[in-house]
């Protein structure tokens, strides 16, 4: 078989050197088996060593290694080359992220909103370990069980137009894990997280339903219908407490 | 730690079709709110006498001012076909523990806007 070539256009961006980002080509091998991660792969071992980036497992579990390519934020494990060859192949970091160097983002706001829906089982009080386990019904799992997914790959936030306008955005992952703790019967935060979810300060009302959190999502957690269903409670909530305060909950 | 900050391009939302979607839809409620308008204009014509309010009528009758009532319904029709989809996302229906199908809410909206459109039609086309 002749070489065949792939043409890659990498976003470089060195915090010492560079005030400004360029793309830099890459010529790669191209194998109609190869995922976009091999190929950059690829260029680390064979080509430059200094492109910088992050993976870890290869195979859509462990969320590190989302980019945007060709405009699109994706994990580059799970893109093959052959749905753009011959086409150049154009990778950057994922959007509406600080870049800390390459493909490197920085995740210090998630990191930062994340504890703020306190994304554990919250208990009011504590049964005595001698009490056994808490147990769950089939359907009592399968409430909250697809906003379990979620594997912090933070393309629903590189999708999400509201969180690149409006940085305070608590955005779709926080949220859809806060959904996922609201709705497991083991869970009593509710009041808790409600408080950070309905805030007018980067709370569920910022999202306008663009839609695309859901359609990159690689785990299929669809954190659109977190939000949605927050915001569904959040105006029921809002109906008792305020038009029938006698109804309070 | 020193890091790049991407700025936003003032054309984000024509980026890809979804946004653009997105975009259309929010969009077409500046028709709704024009079509609002005129409406109220026809509230005050008509408490002004019959005389101010044919000529709105006569206005309303222009073919520009026809015009624009069909690009408002057909903006209105979109905004509301594409927002009764959305409804699954939200409503999440159990019955005897199992979720009902998205394509039964969708169906369940779309059926009680067109009674409710009938019904209204019916009162106000007597």
């Amino acid at each position: 078989m002749a070489h065949l070539v792939q043409a890659m256009e990498i976003f470089r961006y060195h915090p010492e050197r560079d005030a400004e980002p360029v793309f830099q080509r890459y010529d790669v091998p191209y194998r109609d088996d190869w995922v976009v991660l091999d190929a950059i792969n690829y260029i680390k071992d064979h080509v430059d060593g200094t492109l910088a980036y992050r993976w870890s497992c290869r195979m859509g579990v462990c969320g590190s290694c989302g980019m945007m390519i060709n405009g699109a934020p994706r994990l580059s494990c799970a893109t093959f080359l052959k749905e753009f060859y011959p086409r150049p192949i154009r990778v950057e970091p994922l959007a509406n992220f600080p870049v800390q160097r390459d493909l490197v983002i920085a995740l210090d706001d998630f990191i930062a909103k994340l504890p703020r829906i306190a994304p554990w089982i919250v208990r009011e009080n504590e049964p005595p370990l001698a009490a056994g386990e808490f147990r769950q019904t089939p359907e009592q799992l399968d409430r909250y069980k697809q906003f379990s997914m979620c594997i912090n790959c933070m393309l629903c936030y590189a999708a999400c137009p509201v969180y690149g306008l409006r940085p305070v955005f608590l955005g779709p992952a926080t949220i859809a894990l806060a959904q996922r703790y609201n709705l497991d019967s083991r869970d009593q935060g509710q009041a808790g997280r409600e408080a950070v979810l309905t805030s007018d300060d980067g709370g569920i009302w910022d999202c306008t339903l663009v839609g695309e959190c859901t359609t990159v999502c690689p785990a299929h957690v669809d954190p659109a219908a977190a939000i949605q269903q927050a915001k569904l409670r959040g105006a029921l909530r809002w109906v008792q407490n305020v038009l029938l305060p006698w109804g309070r909950a | 730690m020193r890091t790049y900050q991407r700025p936003l391009p003032l054309l984000w939302w024509v980026r890809t079709p979804a946004y653009l979607r997105f975009v259309i839809r929010e969009f077409t409620s500046v028709f709704i709110a024009a079509y609002l308008v005129l409406f109220l204009i026809l509230l005050v014509r008509v408490k002004a006498g019959p005389e101010p309010y044919a000529a709105y009528l006569r206005w309303l009758a222009s073919p520009a001012v026809l015009g624009f009532h069909v690009m408002a319904l057909a903006a209105a029709l979109y905004h509301t076909v594409t927002w009764l989809n959305l409804t699954p996302l939200a409503l999440v229906v159990r019955v005897r523990g199992r979720r009902v199908a998205p394509a039964a809410i969708i169906a369940v909206n779309v059926a009680a806007w067109l009674l409710i459109s009938i019904l209204v039609a019916r009162l106000i086309l007597r």
